[in-house]
Formats: C-alpha cells, sequence, structure tokens
C-alpha cells in the first residue's frame, strides 16, 4: 500500500533533482553500470537533493550506495548506521519516497530505472542530511509507558514463563521490534496528528501487557488512552507494510483499543 | 485529540444508529409500499411518542457520531488542537442536534 502523501513525496522529489551539482558526479542518464543517486544535503526546511553517479554492483544495498557517496564523493555526507545486518535500527531513510533499512535493502529492489532518491526519514525532525532526530520518537515510547515495569525482585526466584499462553503469543509477535522508526515514517495519522504516539510505541505498550513479568498493566492502559493514544490509529496499515522484520503494528494498536473498551466496559 | 471517551462515544453512537437506520429504510420501504402521501404518514407521527423517540435517539446519535468523526478530520486537516478543536466539535454536535430535532418535533408534535 501506498499512501498518497508517499506518492507525492516521491513525485516531489523526483522533480527536484538540482541541475547545480558537480559536474564530475553526475551522469544525465542511468547506466547499467551507474546509478543516478539523488541524496538529501542539509537540514529539514534548507537543503537540496544534489546528484551523484554511483558504480553499479551486483548484491548492492542502498547503504552501500550511500556509503559509497560519503567515501568517495563527499565525505561531509552525515548518515546513521552501525551493524549493516539488520539489527540495530539505525540505518532507516526514506528511498525513493518510501521508508527503508538501507542496510537489507538491495537497490535491484528499488531502483526506479536505475535511479535512487534517498532522504531522511519522514515525520522526524532532520539534524543533517540524512540523519534525523529521534528523540521525539523514543520520547513517546516513554509516553506510552513502553518500558519494562519489574514485577519480581533479583531477590524473588526465577519466574516461570509459559511459551504457550495465549497472552505470551501475542507478546512474541510484537517483541522483535529493532527501534528503527520506519514504522513511525510511514504513518499518515503521526504526519497528519503530530501527538500520535505512534505505531512502534503502541507495538510495544501491547507487547509488554501481554507479558506477564510486566506489573504495570493498567498504567500503559491509561498511557495508551490519552489524547494521543491508540484510538487516534485509522488501521491504514502503512506500519504493517512497510515494518522489515514483517512485524503488524497495527494489529498490536487493534489490541490495545480492545483491551481498554473492555477496560471502559467494566468502569475502569 | 481522540481519547477512550470519545473513541467510545462515537463507536457507542454508531451501535446506536444500525438499529434505528435498519428500522428507518423498512419503515420507509414498507410506508411507500401502498403510495402513502404526506399527509397520511403525518397523520401516522403527529401525537407519537414512539416515532418522536425513535427519531429523537437518532437525531442525537448521529449528532454525537458525526461531531466527533469531523473533529478527526478537522484536527488532521487543520491542525487544529485543544480548545478550538473542543469548541467546533461541540458547536457541529448542537447545530445537528437542533437541526434534527427541529424536524422531529415538526412531524411527531
Amino acid at each position: 500500500m501506498q499512501s498518497f502523501r508517499s506518492l507525492l513525496y516521491r513525485f516531489s522529489t523526483m522533480t527536484t533533482l538540482p541541475s547545480s551539482a558537480p559536474d564530475s558526479t553526475v551522469t544525465k542518464k542511468p547506466t547499467r553500470d551507474v546509478l543516478l543517486v539523488s541524496i538529501w544535503r542539509g537540514e529539514a526546511d534548507e537543503g537540496d537533493f544534489e546528484a551523484h553517479s554511483v558504480p553499479a554492483h551486483d548484491n548492492q544495498t542502498v547503504l552501500d550506495v550511500v556509503s559509497w557517496v560519503q567515501q568517495h564523493a563527499d565525505p561531509t555526507l552525515s548518515y546513521r548506521f552501525a551493524c549493516r545486518v539488520g539489527m540495530c535500527g539505525s540505518c532507516a531513510m526514506m528511498v525513493n519516497g518510501e521508508p527503508r533499512w538501507t542496510c537489507r535493502t538491495h537497490v535491484s529492489k528499488v531502483a526506479d530505472d536505475g535511479a535512487l532518491t534517498v532522504a531522511p526519514l519522514r515525520n522526524l525532525p532532520v539534524i543533517k542530511d540524512l540523519v534525523v532526530d529521534m528523540d521525539p520518537f523514543f520520547d513517546k515510547w516513554v509516553a506510552a509507558q513502553a518500558v519494562h515495569h519489574p514485577s519480581h525482585s533479583r531477590a524473588d526466584p526465577m519466574q516461570p514463563v509459559s511459551t504457550q499462553t495465549p497472552e505470551r503469543i501475542s507478546a512474541n509477535e510484537a517483541i522483535e521490534c529493532i527501534n528503527c522508526a520506519v514504522c513511525y515514517a510511514a504513518c499518515d495519522t503521526v504526519a497528519n496528528q503530530p501527538d500520535y504516539l505512534g505505531p512502534a510505541a503502541l507495538n510495544r505498550a501491547w507487547a509488554l501487557i501481554n507479558d506477564e513479568k510486566d506489573a504495570a498493566r493498567q498504567e500503559i492502559l491509561d498511557a495508551v488512552s490519552g489524547t494521543g493514544g491508540c484510538h487516534n490509529c485509522h488501521s491504514q496499515g502503512g506500519c504493517a507494510h512497510y515494518c522489515p522484520n514483517e512485524l503488524n503494528p497495527m494489529a498490536s494498536v487493534a489490541g490495545l483499543k480492545r483491551a481498554t473498551a473492555m477496560r471502559f466496559f467494566k468502569g475502569r | 485529540m481522540l481519547t477512550l471517551r470519545l473513541y467510545m462515544l462515537q463507536r457507542l453512537s454508531a451501535l446506536v444508529m444500525v438499529p434505528l437506520v435498519i428500522g428507518h429504510i423498512a419503515v420507509m420501504i414498507y410506508a411507500v409500499q401502498g403510495g402513502l402521501t404526506a399527509e397520511e404518514i403525518l397523520a401516522r407521527t403527529k401525537g407519537s411518542l414512539a416515532w418522536a423517540a425513535f427519531y429523537g435517539c437518532f437525531v442525537l446519535a448521529a449528532a454525537l457520531h458525526a461531531s466527533i468523526g469531523l473533529r478527526t478530520v478537522v484536527a488532521e486537516t487543520f491542525g487544529w488542537t485543544s480548545k478550538g478543536l473542543d469548541i467546533f466539535s461541540l458547536a457541529v454536535g448542537l447545530f445537528l442536534s437542533v437541526l434534527g430535532l427541529t424536524a422531529v418535533t415538526a412531524v411527531t408534535l
């Protein structure tokens, strides 16, 4: 599924390639051996796309392309990555208008006729170039009480946890989030409503509610029932569509809606 | 913008409207089968507490449901927040209630 905003963004980025980029780095057209890569330089409201020609290779990821530009064409390019194997969640960017984990995204899967447009993640403030400020994203995790609330101390005996209960199965389905913010960038509700906690924080809240070791179920339900809470989700499903780990935050949000509604009927 | 209370109010008002919409459409189809005139319909509804209650509930549920829905649309389209949004929602709800209840009283009282 591709939202209207995503299409609009894609169109706007594809039509604002600068004409004054350095000659040594630009080719007019992508070829089989060369990718035409357009990368955002600057801050959120001040900057432009810069075009580069990057050698094309087999099995090349988008992060490889960005790294090539930084290492061979422009060392001042700022971007973020760490593990390169899809575990740390730090390299997410907008690629041709869609949020992607760039270290595991093959160019061959996303290039548009040999052209790539790489921009910072949507819905987050840009610090510089491809680096966004993740604070608002993680502040919302805290606001959603999506943090572990211990029910036992280290002095207590180890708590046995069955892997077969419906709650544990729900928790497991939501637990593999790597905090990459791809879902957050894909979410149109976040774009239109900056207070909305977002799919990642709510997905984590749902995992904790189903975790029998967490001691603050009611506090979490309170936290996700406020002004920017789970009830603002329109179930568009961008989060589930783009999640690189194939999680379904939309289903987690639906779970939170059910849990809060049940609590409402019980008068709590 | 949409809290649990508003969310539940919108869902519950939809729940109230479901049987009322079905009843409205069913009676409408039934009533026109024999070619009823407006006068004949009014003769049945005038002074009927049951019809007043039926459409009164419908109007109130619709006003509640629509004002919360429009609240979301306006908030996400124009970025309205807090007090302005509350005033807008309340105004829409009151406007639709007054409009609908005026019509209900006109055909039942």
